[in-house]
């Protein structure tokens, strides 16, 4: 987030007129106490609930040396569930991703009626609670839902199996790739596509030949956060799980498992990967929303 | 252009598949049930305190939040210090640190013997396992939404504004609590609104913390999951669907202000 | 109220916005301060209003030292040229603003307030949009909105920066002869920052013409306009014909030849002739100071505007003659200048 100052405050006045205007407080900014009242308890805020539980994480996971941290990571239950949540967030970032192509192309570049009900529709899972996004696939595939007969008679396990979490994870990461694109791709309009059509080249043509590149850096930013949540996401994974240990443990699952096991340590040191996920992710969407500040209106050719 | 009917179709289907069709099989489900069963699974006395505990507490952390984010958003965009842009940066931490890792790290931090916890219970205040801990969680994680909906427009506020007022005859009180305030007012209800909604909704954050003691800790989400280990699926069901009637009303009622803001020309 | 600013200078990093500024402001007067962009204009309103500071300088009021005080306290009204109207309030409470931050001691009862708003709003006949918005409102309504906004206070000194510099051009005009027959009414010390040599001419009492942090003249429209006292001001105000010519004491030469024109007091060396277009009078070729051949021929409203090739050297100069006797491109005409001034080219 590119922040600019307004003009008005960044003035450095000459020592005079700073006699002169202390004698009447100075109607532009606050009283010098108060400016240091308010950046004191922002900062103090922050420190005590944001970076305190940060560092917490990696006190915790390393609070038995370097060995017992390594040693946590390398558990097989551990692998095994690093590899399941590596999994299922690339095979729902990937679908997501041509999804949100596919939808950001439709709203982006047509004009229809219904529009902003369908971009609504596309923000639903956003504001549903992730419980909730669990349950409604438990309703669905559960030995009670609508399909969980069906499902078993040709044994075919979704729920408490990877498929169930993997849709799970694909509901509540849907919005991010086409809420990344809708606006952008609104905002570059569709002239430059026009102008390929007219010059012959085709739908698929136009869309990889000028539409990709235009995109690109909003398409990594989607890309980013899809893939943060779908690593991290707990709720709604684990109301479809069934925590079968080795089988059915993403990585936020194996954390609450072994912090309720009392294994601080091991929690901790996934917890640890998943915060430095967290920072990765962080640092890496604020260059691309650099790069995204500078890519309007104009584009590089 | 071309691809309209192939793009629109194929949203249309995956929209169907992922959301719209499970979300329908949550709504049947509620159908099922009677009337009067809706009515005494959501008014039975667990699931009303469950219900209450979410939404009060939510609600509490959101207003601590609209307090505490205008605090924030104010130094990050009227002043300068060091550490700013970082601090800056690190706002958005609550927004993208997996649950789970957050849940447990407020845990440790909190609890008796926590880094927190300790001087805390040395007062006699005690957070963790307790509703205040869940307050606690819930304030952790609506930190973004305020100041992220308030930053943009407290960045683009007119200074001339400020000028005019001054010239006036208006002090710097009369400034920040007549003028600029209230044109952010639109920004802040909105950071309310999400950062509410949120917390409503919160599970991994909150559960690590939270006693989760029926009847005194326990928050609606948890109860949901619960009932579902019980196989208690109508249950579950009828309190989803009361969660999600209040998550809607809560959005419906957020774009109304954004359009009514529009109208004063108050936000883009 | 008087204005006196004494020897003002500002600097902005390297660029010196105030470079020594002397002026002094009789009360009730109605003050353009006319000049182009960078010209300090601007800084040397807002540093009056107490919007800014200056680095070193006096400003009086009524001859009391009006640096001790900031904007508020200086009495003053500024209306913005984006208006910087509240959004979030409506015309009547934007109005009664400076009359509901007033410290309690002297603040007016609600009634005294409501009748001071309607006034006010009567005065700038808008009286029918109090309960309106000011997104709701034309680009000439907000401005008048804000000027009686800034009225309310009863200021001693009234300032205007570029004050109608967002309308369109017709609007404009209305709201200059508004703003003209307002001031007679009020009648406050006012000061008005424009761009558009035309608006300064047509409204003000006096003119102050700036450039580059100086002030290069002041005078009433009549003597800016007729009698420029440089190079600056003739080719700022009015449409000039600029001529480098060479003054030596035995006349004024154009491209070596001599002109048969006096050179006034001059002082000797390169410097640069000063005509109005419509001063130059048109004769038969070879009667005149100087020839030319027509190139080619613009009929304008009231005048033609021809393109002349002047005989001396290659210049090519556009005058504009009365439509009575119609120029053709390739006629030889022969020039002579009604009045002129000449001034010392720039080093």
């Amino acid at each position: 987030m590119t922040m600019e100052l307004p003009h008005s405050f960044s003035i450095a006045y000459p020592k005079e007129t700073l006699r002169l205007s202390a004698r009447h407080a100075d109607p532009r900014t606050e009283l010098r106490a108060v400016r240091i009242a308010i950046i004191g308890l922002a900062v103090t805020f922050l420190g005590i609930f944001v970076v305190l539980p940060l560092i917490v994480v990696f006190a915790q996971a390393l609070s038995r040396g370097v060995g017992a941290y390594v040693a946590a990571l390398g558990n097989p239950e551990a692998l095994s569930a690093i590899r399941l949540t590596l999994l299922i967030a690339a095979i729902s970032v990937s679908l997501n991703l041509v999804f949100g192509l596919v939808a950001a192309w439709a709203v982006a570049k047509f004009e229809f009626r219904g529009k902003t009900f369908l971009v609504t529709l596309i923000d639903l899972p956003f504001s549903v609670s992730p419980v909730i996004s669990g349950l409604v696939f438990v309703l669905l595939f559960g030995a009670q839902g609508f399909l969980g007969p069906w499902l078993a008679s040709h044994n075919i396990r979704l729920l408490f199996a990877v498929p169930g979490m993997t849709l799970a994870t694909l509901f509540v990461t849907f919005p991010f790739v086409a809420r990344a694109l809708i606006p952008l791709m609104q905002e570059q309009g569709t002239q430059e596509e026009e102008a390929a059509i007219s010059l012959g080249a085709s739908g698929l043509q136009t869309f990889f030949r000028v539409t990709l590149p235009n995109i690109k850096w909003g398409v990594l930013y989607g890309v980013l956060l899809c893939n943060a949540r779908a690593m991290g996401e707990f709720g709604a994974v684990s109301v479809v799980s069934g925590h079968i240990r080795g089988e059915t443990n993403t990585m936020p699952l194996l954390v609450e498992i072994l912090y309720n096991e009392y294994q601080f340590v091991a929690s901790f040191a996934i917890a640890s990967l998943l915060a430095m996920l967290a920072l990765i992710t962080l640092i890496a969407k604020t260059i691309l929303e650099r790069h995204l500040d500078e890519g309007k209106p104009s584009h590089d050719h | 252009m071309p691809g309209f009917g192939l793009t629109m179709g194929l949203t249309l289907t995956w929209l169907s598949v992922i959301v719209l069709i499970p979300l329908a099989g949550l709504f049947i489900r509620s159908f099922e049930l009677s009337p009067d069963q809706f009515w005494a699974i959501v008014t039975s006395r667990r699931t009303l305190n469950a219900l209450r505990t979410s939404f009060g507490l939510a609600f509490a952390a959101a207003c601590v939040n609209l307090v505490m984010g205008t605090i924030i958003v104010w130094a990050l965009v009227r002043y300068r210090f060091p550490g700013r842009r970082l601090f800056d940066a690190i706002v958005d931490i609550p927004f993208a640190l997996p649950t789970a890792v957050a849940g447990i790290a407020l845990s440790a931090l909190f609890a008796e013997k926590g880094f927190l916890g300790a001087p805390l219970a040395g007062l006699g205040i005690k957070v963790a396992f307790t509703p205040i801990g869940i307050f606690v969680a819930m304030i952790f994680i609506g930190i973004p939404f305020v100041v992220r909906t308030v930053q943009p427009v407290l960045i683009d506020l007119d200074p001339e504004i400020e000028e005019a007022a001054a010239s006036l005859g208006a002090n710097r009180r009369h400034i920040v609590w007549r003028v600029i305030l209230p044109s952010l007012t639109p920004a802040l209800l909105t950071g309310l609104a999400l950062a509410f909604a949120r917390a409503v909704g919160e599970y991994g954050s909150v559960i690590f913390i939270a006693g989760n003691l029926p009847n005194v800790s326990e928050i609606a989400p948890l109860l949901i999951v619960i009932r579902l280990s019980e196989f208690r699926y109508a249950d579950a069901t009828a309190i989803a669907v009361v969660m999600l009637i209040v998550s809607f009303l809560i959005i419906f009622a957020v774009n109304r202000l954004q359009r009514w803001a529009q109208t004063r020309a108050l936000m883009l | 109220m008087t204005i006196e600013v004494r020897n003002l200078c500002k600097r902005f990093g390297a660029f010196a916005a105030l470079d020594g500024v002397d002026l002094k402001v009789a009360d009730g007067e109605l003050l353009a301060l006319l000049g182009p962009s960078g010209s300090g204009k601007t800084t040397l309103l807002r540093i009056i209003a107490g919007l800014d500071w200056p680095d070193s300088g006096e400003v009086l009021f009524d001859d009391e030292n009006a640096l001790l005080r900031n904007a508020g306290e200086r009495h003053v009204g500024f209306v913005f040229q984006h208006y910087a109207l509240f959004r979030h309030m409506s015309v009547f409470e934007n109005v009664a603003f400076g009359l509901r931050v007033q410290p309690r001691a002297i603040r007016k009862d609600e009634a005294a307030i409501r009748a001071r708003v309607k006034e006010l709003l009567d005065l700038v006949q808008l009286d029918w949009l109090s309960s309106r918005y000011p997104n709701q409102l034309s680009g000439g309504q907000r401005q008048r909105i804000a000027l009686a906004r800034a009225l309310a206070i009863e200021p001693r000194i009234l300032l205007l920066d570029e004050p109608f510099g967002a309308l369109d051009a017709k609007v404009r005009k209305e709201l200059r002869q508004w703003l003209r027959s307002l001031h007679q009414e009020i009648n406050v010390t006012s000061i008005f920052v424009t761009h558009d040599q035309e608006e300064a001419l047509e409204v003000a009492n006096r003119v102050v013409v700036m450039d580059k942090g100086r002030i290069e003249q002041v005078g009433t429209p009549a003597e800016v306009y007729d009698s420029p006292a440089s190079a600056f001001v003739h080719g700022f105000i009015g449409e000039s014909i600029e001529l480098p010519v060479q003054v030596e004491d035995g006349g004024v030469q154009l491209g070596g030849e001599k002109l048969d024109i006096a050179h006034i007091d001059a002082r000797p060396g390169a410097s640069r002739l000063f005509v109005r277009r419509h001063d130059m009078q048109v004769g038969p070729a070879g009667a005149g100071v100087l020839q030319g051949e027509v190139a080619h021929v613009r009929k304008l409203g009231p005048v033609q505007r021809a393109a002349v090739v002047l005989s001396h050297g290659t210049t090519v100069i556009e005058i504009d003659a009365p439509r009575d006797r119609e120029l053709r491109p390739g006629e030889i005409i022969g020039l002579n200048p009604r009045r002129y001034r000449i001034f010392a080219a720039p080093e």
